[in-house]
């Protein structure tokens, strides 16, 4: 067996991997009850499932230009997924479409006004 | 900043010492290689044209935009940040397969919790990269961060009683303490085993 029947192997494992768990946050984003549990789901899938997808793609070419490429995108999308996810998280938050009856406790709610208060007046210009 | 009345009592007040010239330079160094760096990764050919191009538009860049301060007091210890990135692999791992079976399970809504961590080491690094490793895990969403506090409140999916919010927070702590022997200074470390993650955390 040679290695690169291994690589293609190791490569359609990843893919299928991947792509399943693109599929989880697909359902997901359709079944969880409101939105912050859905930004889980939306914001997630890019980490491991697009990680999956990279390695898979890159055994797959296995030329220097293109997984060069691709450690960018995976190294951009590690970097920006978080803030994508906490900005949007951040203006939902304080609304009554977030099902307050499924938390089982909300510690933001006590500083929520001094925390905003603060960014206001500390904000550098 | 005013003081607040409502704002609780402060046991870890920010490391924030202003940046010597040197760790102005130091930071410049290193901005500047990571822009080529991205650069020649992009053209993906390591040539001499390739190295020069990325240094004149890390240059531009750099003048353009100049970056924020970040105190950077510590040193990359190898040993330990081997450690934090498996230790976060296998957590990424873990996460994944468990909101994916969160969102399988037919007939159940998934609970979850709004929960306050508060960091021993309140820089900005730390902060930032603390909730960077948070937001890459399934599971937990950085809703809002306390500079001042240099608290975390993360909304945390799956959780269904206290004792796990309360595990949820000890973890959060030694994520911390993983980053910090990974990244921190000897001070900062020395805040950390002065405050082992069983007994803090839990804000004000």
């Amino acid at each position: 067996m040679n290695l690169d029947v291994v690589f293609d192997v190791v490569a359609s494992i990843c893919l299928v991997a991947g792509a399943l768990l693109s599929l989880a946050a697909g359902v997901a984003l359709v079944r969880f009850p409101d939105l912050l549990t859905r930004m889980h789901a939306a914001a997630k899938p890019q980490v491991l499932g697009l990680l999956l997808v990279l390695v898979g793609c890159a055994l797959r070419l296995r030329t220097g230009v293109d997984i060069t490429t691709l450690v960018l995108v995976g190294a951009f999308s590690l970097a920006t997924a978080p803030v994508a996810a906490h900005m949007v998280g951040r203006v939902a938050y304080p609304h009554e479409d977030i099902r307050t009856d499924l938390l089982v406790t909300d510690e933001l709610a006590a500083h929520l006004d001094r925390v905003a208060d603060e960014r206001e007046h500390s904000a550098p210009a | 900043m005013s003081s607040d009345p409502m704002t609780p009592a402060e046991p870890n007040e920010p490391l924030r010492p202003a940046l010597s010239r040197t760790a102005r330079r130091r930071n410049q160094v290193i901005a500047v290689t990571a822009l080529v760096a991205v650069w020649v990764l992009l053209w993906g050919t390591l040539s001499w044209a390739n190295i020069i191009g990325g240094l004149v538009v890390a240059a531009v860049l750099l003048a353009v935009f100049p970056l924020p301060p970040v105190t950077f007091a510590g040193r990359i210890h190898p040993l330990p940040m081997l450690r934090f990135w498996l230790h976060f692999l296998r957590d990424l791992v873990v996460a994944s397969a468990q909101v994916a079976w969160l969102a399988m399970r037919v007939g159940h809504t998934p609970q979850s919790a709004i929960i306050a961590a508060r960091l021993r080491v309140n820089t900005d690094l730390n902060l930032t990269l603390t909730a960077e490793a948070l937001s890459l895990l399934p599971g937990s969403l950085i809703l809002e961060a306390d500079r001042r506090t240099g608290t975390l409140y993360i909304h945390v999916l799956g959780v269904t009683s206290r004792d796990e919010v309360e595990r949820f927070r000890r973890g959060v702590l030694e994520l911390e303490a993983r980053i910090v022997e990974a990244i921190g200074s000897p001070e900062e470390l020395r805040r950390i085993r002065e405050n082992p993650a069983d007994r803090e955390g839990v804000p004000a």
